[in-house]
């Protein structure tokens, strides 16, 4: 069985397990696609989110691009989160196009009116990667013409840095993502950046329980896109995308996402459609430790 | 003899009794100690946030809604009825109870990141108001009184 077989069996196998489990707790999650908000993952609970991007392509064929992610909140401080890609281009072929290893770092003890967490992460991807997750440097829709067969033969080890700003103001979360990527083989810094702001479309909690009630329903919008590289910095020849977005807090623990995404000039592709599904699992680093013998 | 032996019992006696005594005041000295190190981030609220009134003190339905958040965002680490969790102190004791609501409130938003209490600022201002209501009604009646309304 191939290494990419391997680990899409066992995203599955995982992803299963998170609908199988019966605790669960009533996530309270922004409703970003691409942007990062100041918030980690609670210690000790594990998120499995799937999150799906269909895409159009001038010139080309459209594609659904997919990943998996297993984010664990280590401690209140740091959440480190693993991934795996896909993706399946239409009248081509469906690969696995890699793996990414994700932490996030809060510096400072306490709230204050705005807030740096730090982001760092290690790709290891190949060229046929089209999940989109984060626009860098001068990706443009074009790079998405080559076929999966020759495009996955280009392999990639990447370092990401984030800095990521958020703030909340009157129910409304603010948040900025700067973006430095680097190519370990030896090509230039990349830069992007991504914007976000999203507000529950009620403040106050319900005195009972409801699926529906307007709280759990967080709204807003982002944008993102490349910035160019170090030796050609700025917006020229890069990809910029607009994208309204609406996240679903359902009481039982699962976290709807959707996005209807525009590409804002003719580098980026002209309209996607991006939404994802998450399970949070409290306790999940309790529950690891009981198996292992540990005292939770 | 008999004033001897009674004497050699008296003596036995509270050499065996003052061990236990010691050891419970050591153990209750520890326990203050324990308790003034957990709940010392409360003392560091500063005044502003301290004095800062509770906007949902008289809202009826704000100890049913805290009530429900509790149980979603808290109970995991402070226990079904907040009497100490797996992780978390107990929400009941006379440190928690007799902190002012702006106090609790500074709390849960700031978080206590190093000993592992996240920031809670990702709920909006009002609903972190409703989970301060509840909280303290955890350590009267009133909070039972309020939910079998609901019922």
């Amino acid at each position: 069985m191939s290494w990419s077989v391997r680990c899409s069996t066992l995203a599955v196998l995982l992803g299963l397990c998170s609908t199988l489990l019966p605790r669960s707790a009533n996530a309270q999650e922004n409703p970003y696609v691409v942007t990062y908000d100041q918030f980690l993952e609670e210690p000790g609970n594990l998120e499995i989110e799937y999150f799906s991007t269909y895409a159009t392509q001038r010139s080309g064929n459209s594609f659904h691009a997919y990943w998996t992610e297993f984010e664990y909140g280590a401690t209140a401080w740091w959440t480190t989160e693993f991934y795996l890609d896909a993706q399946t281009t239409f009248h081509d072929s469906t690969v696995f196009t890699g793996i990414r290893w994700e932490n996030r770092f809060r510096p400072l003890r306490r709230e204050h009116w705005i807030n740096p967490v730090l982001y760092v992460e290690y790709e290891h991807i190949n060229g046929a990667d089209k999940i989109l997750k984060e626009i860098e440097g001068h990706d443009v829709e074009s790079d998405f013409l080559t076929p999966n067969a020759e495009a996955r033969n280009e392999v990639k080890n990447e370092v990401e840095l984030k800095l990521i700003l958020g703030s909340n103001l009157k129910g409304w979360n603010v948040s900025e993502n700067f973006l430095f990527v680097k190519n370990l083989t030896n090509e230039p810094w990349e830069f992007g950046y991504a914007v976000g702001a999203s507000r529950p479309l009620a403040l106050k909690a319900s005195s009972k329980r409801c699926t529906f009630c307007p709280q759990n329903f967080v709204a807003g919008a982002e944008m993102y896109g490349g910035l160019g590289d170090r030796y050609n910095f700025g917006l020229h020849g890069t990809s910029q995308y607009f994208a309204p977005v609406l996240a679903w807090n359902v009481p039982s623990g699962w976290t709807l996402r959707v996005s209807p995404t525009f590409g804002l000039n003719g580098n980026s592709h002209q309209f996607m459609i991006r939404w994802g599904i998450a399970r949070e699992i409290p306790g999940f680093g309790d529950m690891v430790k009981k198996a292992f013998g540990g005292r939770s | 003899m008999k004033r001897y032996l009674a004497a050699l019992a008296l003596v036995s006696v509270l050499f065996a009794g003052s061990p236990s005594w010691t050891q419970n005041q050591t153990e209750i000295e520890k326990k203050q100690v324990r308790n003034s190190r957990r709940y010392s981030e409360l003392t560091k609220a500063p005044e502003r946030a301290r004095l800062r009134p509770n906007p949902l003190q008289d809202d009826p339905e704000a100890i049913a809604a805290g009530r429900i958040l509790f149980e979603d965002h808290c109970q995991e680490c402070h226990g079904a009825s907040g009497e100490k969790g797996k992780h978390g102190p107990n929400l009941r004791v006379p440190e928690v109870q007799n902190a002012t609501s702006g106090t609790l409130f500074w709390l849960l938003s700031g978080g206590v990141v190093r000993k592992g209490m996240p920031v809670w600022s990702k709920l909006p201002e009002a609903q972190r108001w409703q989970l301060v209501r509840y909280l303290k009604s955890l350590g009267t009646d009133e909070l039972i009184g309020k939910v079998e309304t609901n019922k």
